[in-house]
Formats: C-alpha cells, structure tokens, sequence
C-alpha cells in the first residue's frame, strides 16, 4: 500500500517536474501582440533568459485590459498587465491589485524622471497633429493656431469617450488652456471633421484624404518613412508644448509568480526587449537599446515643453472634463 | 360561339396544336391526362398564354390584340380565385369596378349575386374563413356581377367532396341556363362531365383529339384512347 | 390557420430548450451587471441621458422611414422586372450587411466626402451622413426581404388581376402591398432596432457628441468609465425602449393571410406601359446608385492591395467556420422559435418569442459579454470559451435577420402541410426531412445566408471576445487599421466583400437547383 502511495507521488512530482517550467501571463492590448507588433519577439527574447514560456492575452486595448482585471479580481490569472498608459495608471493602482515593481526607478528613460513605485513604464511618444504636405503648406504652429485656425481645414479627432488618443488631446487642452478649455473647444469645433471611435478610423480617414490632419503621435511619421518611404505626412511642432502618453507596465500583487513578473519587468528596460519597440510598436523606447534609433525615428520632433497630468489628477477629473467637453460641443 | 384555328403553343418540350369549335349556350366538359395541355387551352382562350401561330375568335372576333379583360370571358382557377385580405363582398363588388366605387345599383348587383350563390350572410368575411366550396361561390357570384358571355372553369371544385361538388355544378347549370352562358369545363372527373356537360372534348398531348355528345363519350363504341383514360 | 393548428400537437422540448437558451443568454448577460447596479445605488440620472435617448429615437426613426420609402419602388421593380443583371444585382444587394461600419463609411466616404465624385451631393457629417448609411446597410435588406414576401404572390392573383382589369396602381393596391405590408412592421422594427443600436457609424459621421445614442453611452460606461451600475441603467433604458417598440410594431403585423401557394410559375400582366417601365428602371436605377458606388468604391480602393499571407488566409478560415457555425445556431433557433409562434395560439407566448427572437439587438451586446464574463470566470476561464461565446454572440445577432426570412414561408407551409401530414402521422424529424426541408429549401438557404453574413462581418462581437487566436476578417481589418496598415485593410475589405458575393452565388444555385422538380 506504501509502495503504490510511494509511486503515485512519483508519478505526481514527475508530472509536477515537466511543468516545472513557470508560464508567465501577461495581458495586454491586441496590437502589441498580432502579427506586426512587438509581441512575438519579445517573448522568444525573454524566454531565453529563463526557463518560463510567456503566454500573451490579448484584450482589445489598455482599457480594455484594466477593465479584464477588475471584472476578475482576485481570480484574474495575470501576473503582469502591459499596456495602460498614464492617464489609467491612478484607476489601475486604486484597485488595489497592483505590487511594487521594484524595478531601478532610473533605468526609465522618460522626457520626465521616473517616480512611480508600481507601474513602469516601456514606451512613450507625444500627441501631436499630423498633416498632409500635400494639402498643407502651412502648419498650425500652436495649439493655439490650431484652435483659432482656418476653419475650412479641417482636422479629425478621436471621441474621448471610447479613445486613448481622444482622452489625451483632451487633456492637452485642459493642460493648456486651463479653465478656459470649453472656450477653446468651442472655437475649435468648427475645424473639427468628426469625432471617431478609435485611433484607427481617425487615421483612416487621414489617409484616405478625406481631412487634411489628424490627431496621432510624433511617431507617426516614421511609420511612413520606414514602411512607405514617404515624408508626406508630418507632424506639427506646437509652441506651448505636447501632452505625453507613456505606457507602463505593472505586476499583480498576488500572483504566484511575482519573482518572475519582476524579472519581466527588469528585463522590460533592457535592449532584449526595447530593440523591439520602434519599428514594431511604433512608439519611442522608454528604456535601453543596444544601438541609436534609425534616423526616422530620431528625427521624430522633441517637444520643448511636455504636458502630463499626474495620474491622481485625471483620475479624479476625467469624467468631469468630459462632460464639460461634452456640454460645450452640444450646445 | 368559340373557335380555335390551328392555334400553337409552346410549353417547355411540347407543342401543342388546338383546333376546337364551341357553340353558343353550351357546356363543354374537357377531359384528359395531367399534362395534356388542358389548361393551356383555357390560358390561350383567356389570354394568359398568347399562341405562337394560329386564330382565336370569340363571337366571330379576332381575340389577337386583346388583354384579358377586354375579352368577353371569364375564368375561375382551382384555387386562389379571391384576394385573402378582402372580404367577400369586396372581392365579388371588384368584379364590376376594380376602383371599388360602386352607386346604388351596383351595390345591388353584388348583393344579389351573393345570394344567388348562397354567400349573404358571408359577406363581411374573408376568404380565409370559409371552406372550400364556399370560396368558389365567391368566383361564381363574380362570375355572376361580370356578365360575361363565356365561363371557362380550370377544375374548379376538385377539392370538393361528391355531395358538395354536385351542388356547385347544379348552381352552374342553373346560372348557364338562366344567363346563355357558354362554358368550357376542365375537370378530371368524369363523372362531372356526365351530369353536367352536353358536349366532352378529349385531349391528350397537346392535342384535341375527339369532340363528342355527353352519350357517344361513355358509349362502349367510344374510342380506344377515351377507354384507356376512363378506366386509367 | 387556427383551424388546422388545433389538432396538431406542439411537441414542447425544442422550445423549452430555444427559450430557455436565449432567456438564460439573457438575463445571465444582464442579471449581474444589474445586482451591481443595485449595490451601487442607482446613479442619478442627468440630463444628457433624455437628450441621448431622444437622439437615438430621433435617427433610428429617420433611417427606417428612408430605408423603406427606398426600398420599396425598388423591391416592385425587382419583383415585376426580369432583366440580364437581375440576379447580379441583387447578389450585390447583400454585401452591405456584411461590410464593417468603418469599411462601408470609408466607402461612402470615398463617393459622398470631400474627394468623392458626388461630393456636396449631401453632407456626409452630422444627421444626413447617418442617415445615408443607415439606408446603405438597411435599404438593400429591405429589398430582399420585400421581394421575398412578393414571390410568394400566388400566380392566380395576377391571372385575376388581369381578367378584372386591374390598372397597375390597382395591382399595387390590391395584390402587392397587402403582401408586402403583412411582413412591413417586422422589418420595420428590425431596421429601427438596428439603427438604434448603431455605433460606429453614429460616431464617425455623427460629427461630435452632439449625436450620441444609447448604444454610444453604454459602451462609455463599460469601457472608459468602467460603471457597470450606469451601464446597467442605460442598458434597462434601452430594452424598455426597444421591447416596448417590439410590441407595438407586434400589433400592427398583419397576421399572413394568403392562400397556399400553386407551384407555378409567376407571370406578370401588368406594367407594360412605357411610363410603368420608365418608373420601375428608374427605381431600380436609384436603388442602385445608392448601394453600388461605395461597394465599388471598396473593391476599387482596395483590389490591387490584397496582401495574401497567413493571417488572412487564416481569418479566412475562422470567418467561414464561425460564420457557419453562427448561422447553424441561429437557423436551428429560429426554425424552433417561428414554428412555435406560427402555432402557438396564446398571444403572450407569441410576443414573447418575437422579443426573444431580437434578444441581441435589444440587449446591446457589450452588455451581455460583460456579464457573461462575470457570470463564468467563477466557474471556468472565460479566454478559452473565447469561439464559443462569439458563436453564441452572432448566433443570436444573426435570429432577428433570420427570423423575416423563413417565418412567412414556414406558416405559409404549415398551412399548406399541416392536415396531411398529421392524418399521415408524419412529423417530428421524418416531416422534418421530407417536407419541410425539401418545400422550405429557398427560405432556409436565405435565411442561412443572412445569418452567415451578419457573423462575417460582425465586429461587436468578436471584438469583446476575440484575442491573437481568434481573428476574423473584420477584426483584421481592424488589426491592419491600427498598425498603419490602410492599404492591406482596404485589400482586406475587398476579400471580405468577395467571399460574401460568392457566399450569396453558392446559396442561390442552391436554392434554385431543384426548383424544377
């Protein structure tokens, strides 16, 4: 009797060795992980550091992504969420279900130094308005232009009810123009073609010349030189400044595997994992890379001056400066 | 008087070819196989089906250039002869005026056709909610407000029981006599034919192969191909 | 119909089992986001929600009166008309429903904006531009359905017609509209939903937040908010909204009165004259005008831009194999459902299959994928039901497009079958296989292919269960979309449109392969 219980344990640790090998979870938005994006590469890099296997998620996006954990809880089988930026941050952290990342704050290649304790971040780029040359000679050259601008050029933007880059532009009039944003929105919604759901409508349009400029990243250009090898479309420096979005990285608190979502987390900052962000996310590496970025990439425009609330802040005012742009453009 | 010259049609594979007088006032029952082409005919009278070659003549008029409603016959089918979302009076008062605007005396027209036909006390209903007989009254008791001088009937109350359907050609019999209707019958019934036609006209592959008297079509000397058919 | 319904007996498992399925899909999709909401507290209820609602009412009315004033004239040329491109034509008529919004906006875009050959024509931004593609989607579907309900005309009517000398209007008035008008509130009501449960399109040609409807809201309060009390709220706004509509629209639907139908073939005496036949290519012509240019206008933008790689090939292959599945789902449930209603003499139960049978255009998905997942992940992980719950999804989105298709035809079958086969003792699966299937094949295969398209190009669905497994043509195009990628989405498209064309070819040979039997 001793000696079946003995085999059937051994049998039991055998089965319990060949899965010795730890399989890391990780949510994240669709795109980071289809067949374009970074995700593919970045899993076979850090699996050679390990002896794990990454399994990705893939929810629709951030928001989507936060949204999966909080519906989960405390059954959620991630051990790190990748993809929220910092306007979610404060949401995220509030639920609680965040750790620490330990991670060297310093390593974080940010316009603006480091602080946060739970979320890190992997990589960045500024919203900015991007034109057409073909239709533009002269760019707006201030948000304030922008605004006060020609209103028979138009420009399309994304809804910041449902859209990252929506809620972003958003904030960067609120970081501008302060109380006097719905003043603003007001001059500005002559010059607005439409509001779309998502980024990808917004740049659909764009393309297809339907409007002349659209609300995306700095980075979109370099999309264009390295994939179409064409500079027709550039993004407007603005003299007040840009608002930022960094996307961050954070691991769950009670997960069982928290020793190896650190290590992911490190290993985020590393060139193993930020060579691959460029060209394959189209964003700017928060982190280390082995080698200077292609020229389309550092020609990408630095802005003088960078806008980013603090995630408390637009946790706290979100959903009033949305129906304050809400009741400004339906008046 | 109806006459048929040398009339052609085409049905899918087969040619068919009608030659056939009828006289003023009488009935005459058609009998023959499925397929034969016996609706067709009535079709080519009506003017469903125009003829490839040949004459059809009315009352001595060339029926050529004319639409179905300018001829001087009516038609009941085997089903379907009412509208199933007006009621009875409505679909009999269409009879007289398609545009449903009826004076006094035509309203009286209506109302006493539908009680030449035994449908009075039907009027206010749909077809939906009658049988099968009563149905057929209603394309009788329009039959009755047209006044048109030919009747040709497509087996018209083979959905009838024997009892049922002996009525409904009793009530065609009487409205014959009374109007000087011709009629042109198909049935499969042979039986129908015997009570009710004077004449039987026999057609087989598109043809009209025998025109004969009510007795001389179920005499023992009739022919072979009648035999084969009655006994079929 | 009563008549012969009374001695057949209803065998009660399937519509136990069919109710019970989308009851459960239901309230298992609603119930928990509701009980959060009433731990919560009801959120108050602002201004902006009468204006939202008032909105939604406001288009989605607009878009059903235009969609059928439309397709009507169209729908009587089709049906009075035969002609070379006929069937061409009225396969292209399908692919509307299968086209994504983003993709039939850039569409319309790329005729109606502001490089488009029409461009001024109409003003693509705000409530005109809503409206036209509303009536891009709904216009054609209306003419399909319409037509159907016309070639079931018995062919007598038109003999009787023209023995009565009905002029054309009277042959309107007397044999087509009152066959057109048995099934009109049904797909009235199908459009309204539709249009009020319309999201993309609402935004992106809404020009601004000034059109929002309730569908907008709810996905704000799932998503950016994540305030499933406040969804829940707007999501009961919306089914009350919408069932109430249902109902109303219930009792105006005629109940079919048609005779069985001869198996003839249908001849038409009437609209020879010249100025009938102007008219009728006139209809057709501006039917067409409306649908074919942005359809054109995809497949141009995008034909020489086919990128055929592995994953379209193999968004190829999950399309096809959800969309069958989806289509199987929603056949088999809405064979049960309309069966039952079409005997069912309890007045209730008749209403209360109507609203289940558009379960999924009252209840907005989002809705039920949320509490679906709350309901599940206490039992199991959710991901790998991933297929099953898109499956379920366009199962049940895909029941209100069958349902118009076979539930004439089936009652009209009934009435025609019942007697027989119940003094032959023929039912269950034998009545199943030898009458209904064989009678009923051309309603069966519309109503297949309708909801086969609608899972093609659903988006909703498989963009609240999909992941990097699990990617069909639209949420690739999607994908394409959100890469930079406007040219492989725009060859995407055009994949996505042929695959529909040929979807409608293969279901129609079908359908008239036997005719003649």
């Amino acid at each position: 009797m001793s000696r079946l219980f003995a085999c059937l344990l051994a049998i039991l640790s055998f089965a319990s060795l060949a899965q010795a090998k730890e399989t890391l979870t990780i949510y994240t938005y669709e795109s980071f992980v289809s067949e374009w994006g970074p995700g593919t590469k970045i899993k076979e890099s850090f699996e050679k550091t390990c002896d794990c296997t990454i399994e990705w998620v893939s929810l629709g996006d951030g928001v989507a992504a936060l949204n999966r954990i909080k519906l989960e809880g405390a059954n959620t089988k991630a051990d790190i969420v990748l993809g929220l930026d910092t306007s979610l941050a404060a949401e995220a952290a509030a639920t609680g279900f965040f750790g620490k990342h330990g991670v060297d704050l310093s390593l974080a290649k940010t316009p603006m130094p480091w602080t946060d304790e739970i979320f890190m971040p992997f990589d960045y780029a500024h919203f900015a308005v991007i034109y057409d040359t073909e239709k533009i000679k002269v760019p707006p050259r201030s948000l304030d232009e922008l605004v006060n601008g020609d209103a028979s050029q138009k420009i399309v933007l994304e809804d910041p009810r449902s859209s990252t880059p929506g809620l972003g532009f958003l904030l960067w009039m609120k970081a501008v123009y302060k109380d006097k944003a719905a003043d603003a929105w007001k001059k500005l919604q002559p010059r607005i073609l439409t509001f779309t759901p998502g980024w990808s409508e917004a740049y659909g349009l764009f393309t297809k010349g339907e409007v002349p400029m659209v609300l995306s990243y700095t980075t979109s250009p370099a999309y264009h030189v390295v994939a179409e090898n064409t500079s027709r479309y550039q993004a407007a420096p603005f003299n007040e400044g840009h608002y930022l979005q960094i996307e961050v990285a954070g691991l769950i608190e009670k997960s069982p595997r928290k020793l190896l979502a650190q290590k992911f987390l490190s290993f985020m900052m590393t060139p193993a994992f930020q060579d691959f962000i460029p060209s394959n996310n189209w964003m700017l590496p928060a982190g280390t890379t082995a080698t200077p970025l292609a020229s389309a990439f550092s020609d990408v425009i630095k802005p003088a001056k960078t806008f980013l609330f603090s995630p408390e802040d637009v946790y706290k005012n979100r959903r009033a400066w949305i129906d304050e742009w809400l009741n400004t453009l339906v008046k | 008087m109806i006459t048929l010259e040398g009339v052609t049609f085409r049905y899918e594979t087969m040619l068919m070819n009608f030659n056939l007088e009828v006289a003023d006032g009488e009935l005459m029952a058609v009998i023959g196989p499925s397929g034969a082409g016996k609706s067709t005919l009535l079709s080519l009278i009506a003017g469903f089906d125009e003829p490839v070659s040949g004459q059809i003549k009315i009352a001595g008029v060339d029926m050529a250039d004319c639409a179905p409603d300018q001829r001087p016959v009516d038609m009941i089918f085997q089903d379907n002869n009412s509208f199933a979302h007006l009621d009875v009076w409505t679909n009999v008062a269409l009879g007289i005026s398609p545009k449903l605007k009826l004076d006094a005396k035509q309203s009286a027209t209506v109302d006493n056709a539908l009680a030449v036909v035994g449908l009075t006390s039907f009027k206010n209903r749909r077809p939906t909610e009658l049988s099968g007989g009563e149905r057929q009254r209603i394309a009788i008791a329009r039959t009755l407000v047209r006044d048109k001088p030919v009747l040709l009937l497509d087996e018209p109350f083979t959905a009838l029981g024997p009892a049922l359907r002996r009525e409904m050609l009793d009530l065609l019999l009487r409205i014959q006599r009374e109007k000087k209707l011709t009629i042109l019958m198909v049935t499969h019934q042979p039986e129908d034919a015997r009570h009710a036609a004077s004449k039987i006209g026999f057609v087989e592959s598109g043809q009209i192969l025998y025109v004969m008297d009510n007795k001389a079509f179920f005499a023992p000397t009739a022919p072979a191909e009648i035999h084969a058919y009655l006994k079929g | 119909m009563a008549q012969y319904a009374r001695k057949i007996k209803i065998p009660k498992l399937p519509i136990v089992i069919a109710l019970g399925f989308i009851l459960v899909a239901v309230t298992s999709g609603f119930l928990p986001l509701f009980w959060l909401s009433l731990r919560a507290g009801f959120g108050g209820l602002d201004a902006y929600l009468p204006r939202v609602i008032s909105f939604t009412l406001k288009q989605a009315f607009l878009s059903t009166v235009l969609s059928l004033l439309f397709a009507l004239p169209v729908a009587l040329a089709f049906a009075r008309r035969q002609f070379p491109a006929r069937n061409m034509l009225l396969k292209l008529f399908s692919i509307p429903l299968a086209l994504p919004a983003i993709v039939a906006v850039l569409g319309i875009i790329g005729i109606y904006g502001n490089n488009g050959f029409l461009h001024g024509l109409i003003s693509v931004y705000g409530l005109p531009g809503i409206l036209l593609a509303h009536v891009f989607f709904n216009m054609p579907m209306a003419v399909r359905l319409m037509l159907t309900q016309l070639e079931a005309v018995p062919p007598e009517s038109f003999r009787l017609g023209a023995q009565l000398g009905f002029t054309d209007s009277q042959v309107f008035r007397f044999i087509e509209w009152p066959q057109i008008a048995s099934s009109l509130s049904g797909i009235a009501s199908l459009i309204f939903l539709l249009c009020a449960a319309s999201f993309a399109v609402v935004l992106i040609l809404g020009g601004g937040p000034q059109a929002t409807t309730l569908e907008v809201a709810i996905y704000q309060s799932l998503r950016m908010d994540f305030d499933p009390a406040r969804a829940a709220l707007l999501a009961l706004a919306q089914f009350s909204i919408c069932t109430l509509l249902v109902l109303i629209a219930g009792r105006f639907a005629q109940s079919i009165a048609v005779f069985p139908r001869a198996l003839g073939e249908i001849r038409r005496y009437h609209g020879k004259s010249l100025a009938a036949r102007v008219a009728d290519a006139l209809a057709i012509f501006i039917g067409c005008m409306l649908i074919l240019p942005p359809i054109l206008q995809v497949i141009l933008t995008g034909i020489t831009k086919i990128q055929l790689d592995h994953s379209l090939l193999r968004a190829i292959i999950t399309s096809l194999t959800i969309g069958f599945a989806s289509a199987s789902l929603g056949l088999i449930l809405g064979w049960v459902l309309a069966q039952y209603t079409a005997r069912s003499r309890s007045a209730v139960l008749r209403s209360a299959i109507r609203v289940a049978s558009l379960a999924a255009l009252i209840m907005p998905p989002a809705v039920l994928a949320t509490g679906w997942f709350i309901t599940l992940t206490n039992f199991t992980d959710v991901s790998r039901l991933a297929a099953v719950m898109v499956i379920m999804l366009n199962g049940l989105m895909a029941l209100p497009f069958i349902w118009p298709a076979i539930y004439p035809a089936l009652v009209e079958s009934m009435q025609r079958h019942d007697r027989l086969c119940g003094s032959l003792g023929l039912k269950g699966w034998d009545r199943l296989r030898l009458v209904d299937l064989p009678v009923l094949r051309k309603p069966i295969g519309l109503a297949f292919l309708m909801g086969m398209i609608v899972s093609l190009g659903d988006l909703s669905a498989i963009t609240l269960f999909g992941s990097e497994h699990l990617v069909t043509l639209p949420a690739l195009i999607m994908r394409q979309m959100g890469h930079y990628r406007m040219d492989a989405a725009a060859g995407t498209a055009v994949v996505l449109s042929v695959f529909c064309f040929v979807l409608i070819s293969l279901a129609q040979s079908w359908s008239n392969s036997r005719d003649h039997a």
